[in-house]
């Protein structure tokens, strides 16, 4: 792999990464043939981020051939390759990225001004594919903003709020601090924004709704975004759902993909202003906290599935090191998404449902075909919702 | 009870904003009492807040265009409450460009005062930003405890130098001890003093003057006080630390009485709101 980033890309480009960075820990470097895309997940599978650069960004874009090249690498080192951006800035003339397929080892050379070559050579990791799937056209709703009307908005709530609850309805959203602890809710303060459709771009609202998501890793996307001045897209369906948030041009595709909140049980933090329009709030019940519950349905292509049928070529550089571990903590993962799978079919009867994170669903990919990737994508289907369907459609 | 009021001037919204901000350095909860002409950021002198107390007075017509209270009986036109000024801080301080600022009392999941800003847009209509701070209304019976506090029987009053000099005197002076001894007398001196095993600093002011209470306070030992003799009072440095370190607001006066081992008063008098702050000797 040998690419080259030429001039203000360099500072986008660490500015992908720093933004990166606040998702995970671990940054997923993978070249494919439509770009180099650059990804993180957190911890508990619930924020996703990939960075899609196209050829075009760069001034030299060659990509090994045969065999597709997937690593990772602790995002701290390659964040102190892009150390200091304003620096970045003024100094940096182009970024050379190279892969040593020998050493195991990619590196970075800084080409500065009077001559000055930095080189950083950071060991990798094999690893699997990382992909989220999800499909933004097939969401019901959808609004675009420029970057500075979220930032503001953003700005009213304090930097610690955790979760945030955006509601839409035909001419208004409305941005709420989400209150999780029940102890709490006496207590704190409950700060709503309120703005009108006509601020956005684009506004299209298929019916009434409401989702809540981590602001933590908003935030990370919106300083990008604002850092280039291009207008960000807000997919989302109903609670328990994805919320997908865009940033697109002709040479990059940025896309963060949040878990939401399963439960209308957002909706209970305001009950009695009547200046809202909004539906009679569910009744307050909630049984158990159940954040352990962030389900991870990570899947590998080493797995046996539908997948395999239909890409007959994966690779089989694609079996890691990491193959073991992986496959034991999709098993366990699989058991748990059963077991919750039928709690839900009861709690629907009878009570609203446990509040909890619905996962990032994560399909297995082959790359070295992206003709196949859409399909691929196109054919699963978005989050697990809580129908019964569900066992099969977790595997895909 | 009912409150309602609204501020439309982005000078007096500031103005509030800082005199909040002030308030919740010095305080994490504190009593908010509102009456027909003023509002009052209150906290009594007990051991809870470390013997230290508050009381901020503002003239409600120098802020609000409209002020609308109902108290809690007609002969007890006024209502108390509990907050705390940082969730109120917090509120005001993104709402600065606000076209119009709305405080309320009201009754969400529990009684708020409920704080809406509208904020200008290049669209047509407005963002709204709404805050529900959670309060707690204190009953009429505890009303006692709330009252404006009696100015002490000083021994001697005199006027602050500028505020900044003293918060960096103080600063370090809390590097250095815990506790500090402030003394001054009717000649217009002030000292600052802190004693260690290792070592004692003292800082002289002078020509600061000294407040001509006439026949308000207590005229009577300041006239016969030999000019000379300074009272002094030993305090916990850190209080003092907190008073000098919130304050937001540019006094146009600032004084201090003191009451001999006793108590230390500080007055800052602004055109529109007074602050009192109390800060009780230590052994």
């Amino acid at each position: 792999m040998d690419c080259v980033v030429t001039g203000g890309n360099v500072k986008v480009l660490a500015k992908a990464i720093h933004s990166l960075s606040r998702i995970g820990d671990e940054l997923y470097l993978e070249p494919q043939e439509d770009g180099l895309a650059l990804r993180s997940v957190n911890s508990s599978r619930s924020a996703y981020a990939c960075f899609l650069f196209s050829p075009l960004f760069f001034s030299r874009y060659t990509i090994p051939l045969g065999h597709a090249f997937r690593c990772k690498m602790a995002i701290k080192c390659v964040q102190a390759v892009f150390r200091s951006l304003s620096s970045l800035e003024k100094t940096v003339e182009k970024c050379h990225i190279e892969l040593d397929g020998e050493k195991s080892r990619l590196t970075f050379t800084l080409h500065c001004k009077h001559g000055l070559l930095k080189t950083h050579n950071l060991s990798f990791q094999d690893s699997e594919s990382l992909q989220a799937v999800f499909d933004k056209e097939s969401c019901a709703n959808m609004l675009r903003a420029q970057p500075r009307l979220l930032v503001d908005t953003v700005l009213h709530f304090p930097p610690s709020l955790e979760e945030v609850s955006v509601s839409v309805s035909g001419e208004r959203v409305w941005f709420r601090n989400h209150v999780d602890d029940e102890a709490e809710q006496s207590k704190a303060m409950l700060t709503e924004l309120c703005l009108s459709s006509d601020e956005f771009d684009h506004f299209a609202v298929g019916a009434q709704t409401s989702i809540t998501f981590c602001l933590k890793e908003l935030r990370g996307l919106l300083v990008f975004a604002e850092s280039t001045g291009l207008p960000v897209s807000v997919y989302f369906d109903e609670p328990g759902s994805p919320v997908v948030l865009s940033v697109t041009d002709s040479v990059l595709e940025v896309n963060f993909v949040l878990a939401t909140l399963s439960d209308d049980s957002n909706l209970c933090n305001h009950n009695n202003n009547t200046k809202r329009a909004r539906s009679p709030p569910p009744p307050d019940d909630f049984m158990t906290d159940d954040i352990d519950s962030y389900l991870i349905a990570m899947e590998t292509s080493e797995l046996a599935g539908p997948s395999d049928a239909l890409a007959p070529r994966c690779p089989s550089s694609n079996h890691t090191l990491t193959t073991q571990p992986s496959v034991d903590i999709h098993r366990r993962r699989l058991e748990r998404g059963e077991e919750e799978e039928e709690e839900e079919d009861t709690e629907d009867t009878e009570r609203p449902p446990n509040k909890k994170f619905r996962s990032l669903f994560f399909g297995s990919v082959c790359p070295s075909d992206s003709q196949l990737t859409n399909q691929t994508i196109k054919s699963q289907e978005v989050l697990a919702s809580d129908s019964e369907d569900d066992t099969q459609a977790s595997l895909p | 009870m009912k409150f309602r009021a609204k501020m439309i001037d982005v000078g007096c919204l500031n103005h509030f904003t800082r005199v909040v901000n002030t308030i919740s350095k010095l305080t994490k909860t504190c009593i908010l009492r509102l009456t027909p002409n003023n509002l009052y950021f209150v906290l009594s002198g007990k051991v809870a807040s470390g013997g230290v107390g508050m009381w901020c007075e503002l003239s409600q017509a120098n802020f609000f265009d409209e002020y609308q209270l109902e108290g809690v009986a007609p002969d007890a036109n006024e209502i108390c409450l509990e907050v705390t000024p940082e969730n109120l801080s917090r509120a005001l301080r993104t709402s600065q460009n606000a076209k119009c600022v709305k405080i309320k009392l009201t009754k969400k999941h529990c009684p708020c005062l409920t704080l809406v800003a509208e904020l200008p847009t290049l669209s047509s209509v407005s963002r709204v930003v709404t805050h529900d701070i959670p309060v707690d209304v204190i009953p009429r019976r505890l009303w006692h405890d709330f009252k404006e506090p009696s100015m002490p029987d000083f021994d001697v009053s005199i006027y602050l130098p500028p505020l900044k000099t003293m918060k960096n005197v103080v600063d370090r002076m809390k590097n250095l001890s815990n506790f500090l001894v402030m003394e001054a007398n009717l000649n217009g001196e002030m000292n600052l003093k802190i004693e260690t095993d290792l070592v004692s600093v003292t800082t002289h002011f002078k020509d600061l003057g000294n407040p001509p209470w006439g026949d308000d306070g207590s005229p009577g030992r300041s006239q016969s006080r030999d000019p000379e003799v300074m009272a002094h009072t030993r305090v916990d440095i850190r209080k003092l630390q907190q008073f000098l370190m919130g304050q937001q607001v540019n006094p146009s006066k600032a004084m201090c009485n003191i009451v001999h081992k006793r108590i230390i008063h500080l007055i800052l008098l602004h055109e529109d709101v007074s602050l009192q702050y109390f800060i009780p000797a230590v052994a």
